[in-house]
Formats: structure tokens, sequence, C-alpha cells
């Protein structure tokens, strides 16, 4: 009966962190839905019993079904039948079970058909399912293209396709073509409006994962001979209307059970979302930072599910008549793992909590003028969650990728066959540093966070907090590493050259997440009173002391004209 | 058509992740070491109810379970996978009754609830191992029983047609309605419990335990009609006081030995067939396999 909601202690604790009070008051609107909903929440204490009790659904299905079909699901993969894919067996029992447990369109409101869950349990929930099996976590987290139907889509769209996806239709978000990756400006998808106003669709999408769901979210050139990103608006393709062919799936390294998929618009009808020229700009930004906090919840589990795997296997494996795990130099790696681990939880779990309280208020803001004091609540916790997102997807991606390397390496030689799970996890871990936008990507969208001090800003917050004693000493070594962060912002800023920021942006983002992370590592263990969070904390910063100086003496080091060595031809 | 299905089920201690505690000096089970489960083929019996119900709209299923009070638990969790209602038979006469007395008192239930098309049940519960109670009911209630049921292929005009898993394969066979099911482990698993239902049904409560909540939570409750689970008397149910607990119980435990299986010698084999056949006639002879 294995449970991996119930069976990891830590997430309850997260789930309990103070803010969550508040997120739930603004996200229940004081709980009015009780009156309408049966299933709605009476006050704070039944709300949180609710998260509770799902995401024991949820761990439920994980231990018993999902993590089960994992292995089957890697090696039979989907494929496709004219031009429709058909899932592996796994996969369609899984969707299923996650159908009739009502775990799909969590987080859209109750009028839509949805559980109204805050974002934080939602993510809570992706992390469990990626434990058991990252490619289906992409499957059933697709459900987060809800989330942008439901913020830019007009009252009969949200009416017509939220229930559906509610209901556990499945969702895609079409926006690479082979031309278009990171440099989603040059999409070349056309579509054209009908004299009637409706619009058809014509061209190739690549890459698209799970591209034969049932409703697909596409961003197509609206304005012909516009080559930027202001031609491009986005579309909502319903399946039934037909249109769409997938030519090919592709032949992938990892997440092998989600379909990669190649797609074929001919004359596919469509409606257009929100305003015209908006697409790329604002709906698929905002559709990008839910997937990537998505992708951050999923390395999270990868990683979980790497530090499980080797932990387990260190304590069996015997070699010169004792457990490997009382080698120091397989414990180091193991208290390692973990300490990344944990410290990746903690910053995704902060980064809900913040993208939580600011949807809620834009939310509310759509029903009612917000005061002043709202709006200025809005606006930081919108920034924090700005900073905070590339950072969680970026280096947690990093960690599980690090992870899965450590869990081959515990293994030994018995971790390159194909006989544990680790080679799976390693394969499917792969990933995660690349989509949604590769780590170097989420640099970019960081780094303006060093320059303009929010990521400062946080690290003074969390350092005027109440820590235990016994991880005050650690928190005082943190506290030092922060002006060495700003010597570093410091002298970038001042030399003020673009290709020297960007060449050093890396190092001062990841100074800024290793510090930020270690915080959270220190609070949490402090505020939780956890035992095995403290642990990490103390290896945590140990190692991010060290990674710190290194980052800092080469910013130090480097000067503007020593960067063109570094040019290839 | 609409059918009114009731589904037999019972709590159970989790024999299946037995610790060392599980069993007293005495030889006897330790229930306080041991989590209380719905009985897993009960499960499987569910999900065979659920799927007749799925196919037959308007359709109820009703949990019907005996026990001590706590065993509302197993209905609300039979609510959440999607059952209509359920109810407990409940009441200190009733306790340390054998397969006889619970048969007879389960019976009696079954007559009090009335018009019903079809009888589900687990094949047996992994306490006692008996497989008897399904089939005791069905005599006593004069209706055709199937056991074994691994399927239920087809349910109209007035029959039932049920794969059976038996030892040596499987027989589909066809039964006229009213008749007890009793549905087997190989079966499919029970759906999962249903977000929204486990949202609303967790505020359902059995009349005792609603007596145990604030007057606020009570109130809450009344006004909520399908979140009052049922408990039923033996007196309600017009159970015959000799027929029925410990009176009713004609089976008496004797001694309970307490055994423990250790591995003894081990014996190495060659990879060949020769081997392999004469270690399968040794388990065929010593009676361990066939």
């Amino acid at each position: 009966m294995a449970n991996f909601y119930t069976d990891n202690p830590d997430l309850k604790l997260h789930l309990s962190h103070p803010l969550m009070q508040k997120i739930v008051a603004l996200k229940e609107r004081d709980y009015a839905d009780a009156d309408k909903y049966d299933y709605a929440p009476l006050n704070f204490e039944d709300a949180m019993d609710n998260y509770d009790k799902v995401l024991e659904i949820v761990g439920d299905l994980c231990g018993e079904i999902i993590a089960p079909n994992a292995e089957h699901v890697d090696h039979q993969g989907p494929h496709v039948e004219n031009g429709r894919v058909v899932y592996a067996d796994g996969t369609k029992a899984n969707l299923e079970a996650c159908r009739k447990a009502g775990l799909m369109g969590m987080a859209m409101p109750r009028h839509l058909g949805g559980l109204n869950f805050p974002i934080t349990p939602y993510i809570m929930a992706a992390d469990i399912v990626s434990r058991a099996d990252a490619g289906f976590e992409n499957l059933w987290g697709l459900q987060d293209c809800a989330e942008t139907i439901y913020e830019f889509a007009n009252d009969d769209q949200k009416a017509r396709y939220i229930p559906r996806v509610c209901e556990g239709e499945t969702m895609s978000m079409d926006l690479t073509e082979p031309d278009a990756g990171s440099d989603l400006q040059s999409v070349m998808l056309k579509a054209t409006e009908q004299p009637d106003g409706t619009w058809v669709l014509n061209g190739v999408k690549r890459f698209i994962t799970n591209g034969d769901s049932d409703i697909h979210l596409v961003l197509a050139r609206s304005e012909e001979g516009t080559k930027d990103g202001r031609g491009l608006s986005m579309f909502i393709y319903d399946k039934r209307n037909g249109g769409v062919t997938v030519r090919r799936i592709e032949n992938k390294m990892g997440i092998k059970g989600s379909p990669t998929c190649e797609l074929v618009y001919k004359n596919a009808p469509a409606e257009l979302v929100g305003s015209r020229r908006m697409g790329l700009i604002k709906y698929v930004m905002a559709l990008m930072n839910g997937a990537r906090l998505g992708i951050a919840a999923q390395s999270v589990g990868v990683s979980e599910i790497a530090y499980r795997e080797a932990l387990s296997y260190a304590r069996d494996r015997q070699q010169f008549g004792k457990s490997i795990i009382n080698f120091p130099a397989v414990y180091e790696i193991l208290a390692v793992m973990k300490a990344k681990l944990d410290a990746s939880r903690c910053l995704l779990y902060e980064t809900s909590r913040y993208v939580d309280l600011y949807k809620a208020y834009e939310d509310i803001g759509k029903e009612r003028k917000l005061t002043p004091e709202e709006k200025a609540e809005l606006k930081l916790y919108r920034k924090y969650a700005d900073a905070c997102t590339p950072v969680a997807k970026g280096l947690s991606s990093e960690y599980c990728n690090q992870n899965a390397y450590d869990c081959i390496q515990i293994h030994g030689g018995s971790g390159f066959m194909k006989d544990y799970a680790c080679e799976r996890v390693y394969r499917d871990a792969r990933i995660t540093s690349i989509y949604e936008g590769t780590t170097q990507l989420q640099v970019v969208a960081a780094i303006r966070h060093v320059t303009t001090g929010t990521y400062r800003a946080l690290m003074d917050m969390y350092a005027a907090m109440e820590v235990s004693e016994a991880l005050a000493p650690v928190k005082a070594m943190l506290d030092e590493l922060v002006p060495v962060y700003q010597a570093a912002v410091d002298k970038v800023t001042e030399i003020n050259d673009p290709v020297y920021t960007d060449f050093m942006a890396r190092r001062l983002v990841e100074m800024a997440g290793y510090i930020i992370m270690a915080y959270l590592l220190v609070t949490d263990a402090s505020r939780y009173a956890s035992d095995s969070m403290a642990t990490s904390a103390v290896v945590y910063a140990n190692m991010i002391k060290a990674e710190v100086a290194k980052n800092a003496s080469f910013i130090e080091m480097m000067s503007p004209e020593q960067i063109a060595i570094y040019k290839a031809e | 058509m609409s059918l009114n299905i009731i589904v037999l089920a019972k709590q159970v201690p989790d024999t299946r992740n037995v610790g060392k505690d599980a069993m007293k000096e005495d030889g006897t089970i330790n229930r306080a070491a041991l989590p209380a489960i719905f009985n897993p083929e009960d499960l499987n019996a569910l999900e065979q109810a659920l799927r007749l119900k799925d196919a037959n709209p308007g359709s109820t299923v009703t949990l019907l379970t005996m026990g001590l009070p706590r065993a509302s638990e197993i209905i609300r969790e039979a609510i959440y996978r999607g059952a209509d209602h359920g109810i407990v038979l409940t009441d200190r006469a009733l306790g340390g009754a054998d397969t006889l007395a619970t048969s007879y008192s389960l019976a009696q239930a079954v007559k009090k609830f009335g018009n019903y098309d079809i009888i589900l049940g687990g094949r047996q519960a992994i306490d006692g191992d008996t497989a008897q109670v399904g089939p005791q009911i069905a005599e006593k209630l004069g209706l055709p029983q199937v056991t074994y049921a691994e399927e239920i292929l087809e349910l109209k005009d007035g029959y039932v047609v049920v794969k059976r898993r038996l030892e040596n394969g499987v027989e589909t066979v066809k039964a006229p309605l009213p008749c007890v099911v009793t549905v087997t482990g190989s079966a499919d698993a029970c759906r999962p419990r249903n977000a929204k239902r486990v949202m609303k049904y967790k505020r359902a409560v059995s009349p005792s335990e609603k007596a145990k909540l604030s007057e606020e939570q009570q109130a809450y409750v009344d006004a909520h009609a399908d979140l009052n689970l049922q408990e039923w008397s033996a007196a309600y149910v017009e159970a015959d006081p000799e027929q029925i607990g410990l009176a009713g119980s004609p089976t008496k435990v004797k001694a309970i030995e307490n055994v423990v299986f250790t591995a003894k010698d081990s014996r190495r084999l060659d990879d060949n067939d020769e081997q392999i056949e004469e270690l399968i006639k040794e388990l065929i002879q010593n009676h361990t396999i066939g």
C-alpha cells in the first residue's frame, strides 16, 4: 500500500506554511462557496483538510498505479496510428485513474467544474506524480493550460472548454516549430481570418508534448507580413473539429511515455483567445511561467526518486563486508543529494506561494477594485514570483540531473544496466533543464532580478527571520555570503558591459539561488522543527559556501577583455 | 433499467502488512497493532457494483457491513469511490459471531432492506479466510449464488452472466436475478477515491458518530440528508437472539497455535530438465503444488 504523499512527511510540513492561511482565504474569498457547493470548504482548517485528503488520493494513485506502470510505459511508449497518437497501455490506465479520481482541473474554480485548489497543493501533486513517473507528469500537468484559458479567454470559451478539462480531457500547448524553438518570435504557423470572422490554421508544429490532445492552445501568426512576436496570436484548437494530424512522434532519450509530436495543420478551425497580437508577448509568457513552475516540480519529484533509489541501494549493497552506505565516499554523495533535493523543494513551495498570492489578487481584481494595499501586495508578490520561478526551474532541473547522475554512481556497474529504475530516472531527468526554456534562458529571465536587487531583497527578508538555536551558526555563515554576492553584483554592474553581464549572468544567478535556497532551508527547518531538513541545511550551506566563493573568485579575476578568448570562431 | 445493488463488505485488520506486534502472546490477533481496512476482495466486488451502476443509470449501490460502529469508516470509503448509501449493522448482541451467525444477521438485514436486484460481496475476508458468509447468505435468502466471480459480463432481462475464475480456467455462467455474487481478487481493482466525493462525504456520519460532534456540526449534518449514514441494530432487523452473536455461533475455538515458518535446509539444483522434473514431482507428491 505505497502512498507517495504519506510516506514523505516533508510534503505535509511544506503545506503547513503560515502563508497558507492568507493564500486560502484569498483563493476561497473567505469561504463564500460553501453555500453553493457541498464539497467547498467551510473554513481554513476544512480547506487544509481537503488538500491533505486529496493529496492522499494522489499519493495512493502514484504509489499503487502510476509508479508500478512506469517501467512498462517507458518500454512500450506511445505510437501513431492513422495520424492519431495511441498511448502506452499503462498511460491509458494512469489517465483513467486520474480522471476517475477527479484530479484534472484541480486549480480551476468550482463553477467551471474544478476543485478550486491553490497552486501550492496542485504543485505538490505535480511533485508527487513526477516521483512516480516524470513522463506521465507531462500529460497530467498539461491541465495547467486551462489556467491560460481561465485568465485570458472570454466567458463563453471558459464555459465551453474548462469543464471538459476538469472532466479529464487532455491539453497541449502548440508553440515550437522547426525554426522556432527558444526563439518563439519566429513562429510561422499561419492563422487566417475567414469572411465569417472565424479562423483557420495552416502549417507545422514540432516537438509538441501530448500533441494529439483534446484541446490545444496554439501560437500562430495572425498578422500577415509581420516577422516578430507582435504578429502572433493565441488560438484554441478543438480536436473534435478535425484538421490537425500527427505526422510522427519523436524517438526520445527519456520521458518516453509522453508523446512528442509533429503536427500538420490543414485548414484547422480555431478560435482566437483574447486580443490579436498578444499571443506571445502576454499569453505565452504567462503560460510559460506556469509551465516553468511545473517543470520545477517535476525536477523535485525526479530528485526525490533518484535520492530514494540511491539510498535504498546503498543500504542493501554489501561490499567489503558491510553496506556501502557506511563508506564516507558514499554517504557524502547521499547527503549532498538529499540537501539538493530539500533545497529545491523549499524554493519550489516558496515560489508557488508567491504565485498563489499574486494570482489570487489578480483574480479578485477582476471582480472588484483592489485597495491600494492589495495592489501593492500584488505587485510585490508578482515580482517575487517572477524572480523565483526561473531560479527554481533552472537550478532544480540542474540538481535533478546531478542527483540522477549520482544515483547511477551509487549503483555502480548495476546502475549502468537496464535492471534498475535509476537508468530511466537518468534519462527522464535530462529534459528538465532543456524544455520550457533551457537553464541558459532561465538565467536570461533571472538576471534582471540580480541587477535590480529583487534577490538581495529576498535575502535580507530571510536574514531577518528567526531560526532555531542549532541553526543560528549556519544562518550567520549565510549572512556573510550576502556581501560576497553583492560585491560580485557590484563589479558586474559597474563594468556595465552587456557582453560581460551576459557572460557572468549564470554565475550571479547561481549565487543568488544558492544563498536563497540555503536561507529557505534554514528557516523552513527551524519553523517545522524538522531534523532531516536541519541536516540538509548544514550540508547545503557547507556546499554552497564553497560554490559562492568559486563563482565570486571567477568574477573577481575576470576582466571584460579576457572574454574574447572564450569565443569560438 | 435502474438497479438496487447491495454490496456486502467487512472492515478487517490489515493482515497483509503484519509486523512483529501483530499477534498477542495467546496467539490471537492484536487488532490494535493492525490498521483496520476495507477487506480487499470486497473492494473488487464494489467495483463490479459500480460498473453495473455506470451501465444502468439511476441505479443505487448500498454498502452493508456488520461490525463495530467504527465500520462506518469503510462505508465512507465506499461512498468516496462511488457508492450511494451505507448501513452498519452494529449491536453488542451481534459480537462474537461465527460465519453462521454472521450470515444469519446479514441475511436479516438484507430482508429488512427489501427491494434489491443483486447482492455482491468479496469472495472472502483476509482475517478469517472462510469464504462462507456469501454462500450462506444466499442459502438463507433462497437465492442462486455465483462464487469466484471475476467479471459481470452482462445483466439484462432478469438474469446475469458472470465469468468465474476457477482453478483450471474460467467458466461463464448465467443466473436469474436476484442472486448473490462473490467476487475474487483477480477481478479488476476498485476505482480510486474521487476528490470531490471525498471533500463532500468526509462529513458523512453514522448516528453514533454524529452524537460526538459539536452542535454546529450536527446542524450541518441534519441539513444534508445524504450525509447521514445508517446504523441498524439486531432488533431493527428482527433477528432471533438465539441465532446471533456468541449464542448463535456453534463454532468454538479449541486452541490457537502460534506457527512460525522458518527456513530449514536448502538444496541446490543444477540447471537441467531432469533435476527440475524431479523437483516438480516431489512438490506434487507432498502436495505443495497441484
